[in-house]
């Protein structure tokens, strides 16, 4: 027998004991709306676990008992004795019915249409016609004005009805008292605040054990030694035997989770397949309680969000139906689940757009994260990416509850999402709440408890070890298996400093900790030991410091915090993401770009993040009366140098002062100026920049750490061109057109940024200029037969790059003498020394250099020719 | 309700905090016991003094000082503390001395005075007017709500 029918059998067993006796109570008392409403809800949930588990002749008896109980509890039929036993009747029915299942394993066959046809019949009676129905109600029992009409109901009825109830007086007779026997007193039901108080007595014990053998410890000789080793062993068995008693399989939280899926597919028109592995293993019932509604939740995101129609999939090749897989096991001290599904993965950009949108995050964060934490977006608040909001998910709460109520556990959450190949969520927490195994360690001379499951290994440091402490811009990190580590000093994030002068010790710990799908160390200054500790809650007056996940008495009887990981880590990355980022950000970034100096000016405009622009872009820096700027058709202008200076202002909340000075920023293209209004001009700096590039906005051109600031790096071309839409285009192309034996130049290049600033220095130099997007381009102007008279390149991007495209012109007669410029971000010693096909080499943003070498390799090339 | 019910609820503990007389209504009060060892809660709020373990449980302990804008007792002697019990939880009380146990009659209870400090009158019930001096009664919903308190 299945434990499912097990337990169905044991509970419906008491249920029935408790209807029994409920009935006879109300039967005294008939007016008892207490007595009546918790009968009621005894046979509905027999009836609903009948229906769940199939079992269609009890549940239509039971359903049959329900409907007249129904009638008792509006008021539409009264409680009279009559009608009472024929409950009873029907109860013995089921008592009889689970006495063959306990049997058989199954229904055992009968026709309860009698039983049921009577109490139907009582259930729609009315009161003036059939308050009871019971044909074998004994006379003597009625009162006196009810009497006429059971005679008359006995009259009508007692013919048919009779036999069935006569044949089936003999197993009731011997079935109902002697069933509940075998399967229900094997196991026995027990008040789950017993079991709690169990817990709690034997997390003292444990405690006053741990006390015990703290003072034992310290005397070698003790008397007590043994009898004390005796008593802890019998106190660990206990605290396993106590534990045990709450532990039950996660295949109860998953019972309804087939026909969560199977309702689902039907709504969604999917083929949904759900698999699941492990429902025997076991967890603490408390946290089996916690785990239920995040499962279930996460299960029909999968198959909403996560699995494409079937449409869908067919066209992508998939198999018709997607597979949902739900796995448990244990690792380590904890449950882990995993919630797999072969569907389209995560919408990257769209939670990145969502993220944006919502401004959870920054353009200059985004573009230093990793594909993995940008997924992880869809653990925050507020983010649902479904764009619209179907019945089963997508109305914006969701995955971020599902976090925080696993976390509250002391579980985490993380995701691995491929795009088109699905998702999975991973979800690990504690096999159970009360006692958890933790690290002990101090800061500033107060010790905490940091729960073992998220630490990962201890570093010590200290003078002559090969760990060090290093910074950047005052941010701890640490040199871990060629990775760096961002660090906290814990002493830092719970603000318990000593006193300013106090000398740095010596050495130091760093505990590697991961939490919420994030490495970290923390700096703290000693490492007591692990242990076992009972969690105890912290009061609700200390509940809303982040922290503190809960407290604990240690074994010499003083209260700690216990550390909340999570909480920690959370101010690890608001205090270090901005300047080192997360690991897996570095890990994936080994191929970006290579360092460049350039010099740059920081400025502030808008937004309170600085900003940048290579100075070489920047014709001048002007303060102008603010006063002076004036307003033409809406747009902000300034009169300079004899002409109209266009201002632009940054998209991103950037404003014209009306009083003061205001800086504005003059960038020259062609013949024309323009100004950009910025508020504060900050710095200029020569540094090596990181660029991360990101086209999700417009205007920024990406971001990077200068002087240990996120800056965003500004795309001048995205506000030049903006103002030369609106302002110069019928002039640009009426330049452009009437010159004529002007000398033609290729520039082959795919960043607007720079073509919009490059390419206008170059045609106002007077020269006319083509632009390809990559070598491909190029190679096809070529062949169409155009020809320059000298080719800018940039080396590291387009098409077939850079290199392999100058070999190509070298080799072809037809462009064998144009000179090729390539551009390069930075002149090093490598470059140079390399061996390249290229005429020369530039860097990309020293205009005047690149001005004067397409001038020269021009002359040059009309010389020789 | 009954008499007896009544007089209880008007037995108060009588504590010195800074000075002033406040009564604790006995019903509530578990215990008086001198602080020895306690931990302090990094980032909480400055009321809250710490948690300590009082006979195997945690009793989280609130500076009645600072609860009332009193400055900081010297250093010197262990505190008292009351503990007590407030919604299945256990707190303890820092204040500077105990007194003894008053059965007050209602004739010389009256509400907080107009003018009393803010931080005052949320925490008083109200004011006996005993011999020579004033009793406030600590409010313990008040006093150990903070969070519902600074919501409202």
């Amino acid at each position: 027998m299945d434990d499912l029918m097990t337990e169905f059998l044991t509970e419906t067993a008491e249920s029935l004991t408790v209807v029994d006796a409920e009935l006879v109570k109300l039967e005294r008392d008939p007016n008892n709306a207490d007595v009546l409403s918790k009968i009621f809800r005894l046979v509905h949930t027999i009836k609903g676990t009948c229906g769940f588990i199939g079992l269609p002749r009890l549940e239509s008896v039971a359903h049959a008992s329900e409907n007249m109980l129904g009638k008792f509890r509006d008021g539409v039929l009264q409680v009279t004795p009559e009608a009472v036993t024929l409950i009873f009747q029907s109860l013995d029915r089921i008592k009889e019915i689970l006495g063959g299942i306990e049997r058989t394993e199954a229904e055992p066959q009968g026709d309860d249409s009698d039983l049921i046809a009577r109490l139907t019949k009582a259930a729609a009676g009315n009161l003036s016609e059939e308050p009871a129905s019971e044909p074998h109600a004994s006379a003597d029992e009625e009162t006196p004005q009810d009497l006429p009409l059971v005679e008359h109901l006995a009259a009508q009825e007692a013919s048919p009805l009779a036999p069935p109830v006569q044949a089936n007086a003999q197993p009731r007779a011997n079935d109902p008292q002697g069933v509940e026997s075998s399967v229900a007193s094997q196991s026995i039901r027990v008040n789950v605040d017993v079991i709690e108080n169990l817990m709690v007595m034997v997390s003292e014990l444990v405690l006053t054990r741990n006390q015990l053998l703290e003072m034992v410890r310290h005397k070698d000789d003790s008397e007590f030694k043994v009898p004390l080793q005796r008593l802890s062993n019998v106190t660990g068995e206990l605290q396993e035997g106590v534990v045990k008693t709450r532990m039950q399989p996660i295949g109860n939280a998953w019972a309804k989770l087939p026909r969560i899926v199977r309702d689902l597919a039907n709504e969604l028109g999917k083929k949904i397949d759900l698999q699941m592995h492990g429902a025997e293993t076991e967890l603490d019932r408390q946290v089996l309680e916690l785990i239920k509604d995040p499962l279930t939740h996460m299960i029909r995101n999968s198959a909403d969000h996560g699995l494409e129609t079937t449409a869908e999939r067919k066209a992508v090749g998939k198999p018709e139906t997607g597979i949902i897989s739900l796995r448990a096991f244990h690792e380590g001290g904890h449950i882990i689940i995993e919630i797999a599904d072969d569907g389209r993965g995560l919408p990257t950009d769209k939670i990145k757009a969502k993220a944006l949108a919502n401004g959870i995050v920054t353009q200059a964060d985004l573009a230093l994260m990793s594909e993995a934490q940008i997924h992880r977006f869809v653990f925050h608040a507020g983010l649902s990416t479904a764009t619209k909001v179907t019945n089963v998910s997508g109305r914006g709460v969701g995955m971020d509850v599902v976090r925080s109520n696993i976390e509250l556990i002391g579980g985490s959450v993380d995701l691995k999402s491929k795009q088109g190949a699905g998702s999975t969520f991973t979800i690990k927490i504690p096999l159970t709440l009360a006692i958890v195994s933790a690290l002990i360690v101090g800061v500033q001379g107060m010790r905490f408890a940091i729960p073992q499951i998220c630490v990962v290994e201890l570093v010590r440091v200290a003078a002559g070890t090969e760990a060090q402490i290093e910074r950047i811009n005052q941010t701890p990190v640490l040199r871990l298996r060629n990775r760096l580590l961002p660090l906290v000093h814990l002493s830092e994030v719970l603000k318990v400093q000593g006193p300013p002068d106090a000398a740095v010790p010596s050495e130091a710990f760093i505990v590697v900790a991961q939490a919420a799908g994030r490495s970290f160390g923390m700096i703290v200054d000693s490492v007591f030991d692990t242990g076992e500790i009972v969690v105890k809650p912290v009061s609700p007056l200390i509940k809303d410091v982040a922290m503190f996940s809960g407290n604990t008495i240690l074994g010499d009887g003083s209260v700690i915090m216990i550390l909340d990981p999570i909480g920690v880590s959370s101010a690890v990355s608001s205090e270090t993401t901005a300047r080192s980022g997360s690991e897996d950000w570095r890990a994936g970034r080994v191929t970006a770009e290579k360092p460049r100096a350039q010099a740059q000016l920081i400025f502030r405009a808008g937004s309170p993040e600085p900003k940048s622009v290579p100075l070489a872009l920047i014709t001048r820096l002007e303060m102008v009366d603010a006063p002076r700027i004036e307003q033409s058709n809406g747009r902000f202008v300034l009169q300079y140098r004899g002409a109209l200076l266009p201002l632009v202002v940054f998209d991103d909340g950037g404003a014209i002062k009306t009083e003061g000075r205001q800086a504005v920023l003059v960038f020259t293209d062609e013949d024309r100026n323009v100004g950009l209004a910025v508020d504060e001009i900050i710095d200029i700096v020569e540094e090596e920049l990181n660029v991360e590039l990101s086209a999700a906005k417009g205007g920024v051109l990406g971001s990077a750490v200068i002087r240990g600031k996120v800056t965003e790096i500004v795309d001048v071309s995205y506000y030049v061109s903006e103002v030369f839409r609106s302002w110069f285009a019928p002039a640009k192309s009426e330049s452009s057109g009437g010159v004529s034996e002007r000398r033609r130049v290729l520039v082959v290049n795919d960043s607007i940024f720079f073509s919009a600033l490059i390419v206008p220095l170059i045609s106002a130099a007077g020269y006319e200029v083509t632009e390809a997007p990559n070598a491909d381009a190029a190679l096809k102007l070529k062949e169409e037969g155009v020809s320059f008279d000298l080719i800018l390149s940039d080396i590291e991007r387009p098409g077939v790059g850079g290199n392999v495209m100058a070999e190509m012109v070298r080799n072809d007669p037809s462009w064998a003498s144009t000179p090729v410029i390539g551009l390069v971000q930075k002149i090093d010693g490598a470059t140079r020394g390399s061996r390249n096909p290229f005429d020369a080499l530039v860097e990309k943003y020293d205009r005047d250099g690149l001005m004067a070498t397409i001038r020269d390799r021009i002359e040059s090339k009309e010389r020789a020719a | 309700m009954s008499k007896s019910v009544d007089a209880n609820a008007d037995d108060f503990i009588t504590v010195q905090i800074g000075g002033q007389l406040f009564g604790i209504p006995i019903l509530e009060v578990h215990d008086v016991f001198r602080l020895e060892r306690m931990t302090r809660v990094p980032l909480s709020r400055p009321d809250i003094a710490g948690v300590l373990n009082l006979r195997g449980r945690i009793a989280t302990t609130i500076d009645c000082r600072a609860r009332l804008g009193i400055p900081p007792r010297a250093e010197g002697a262990a505190p008292l503390a009351v503990g007590v019990e407030h919604g299945n939880e256990l707190y303890g009380l820092l204040i500077d001395s105990v007194g003894e146990v008053l059965s007050l009659s209602a004739d010389s209870f009256e509400p907080n005075p107009v003018n009393l400090d803010p931080r005052w009158q949320k925490i008083s019930k109200g004011i006996y007017r005993l011999e020579g001096k004033l009793l406030v009664v600590l409010d313990m919903t008040a006093l150990l709500d903070i969070a519902k308190r600074d919501a409202a």
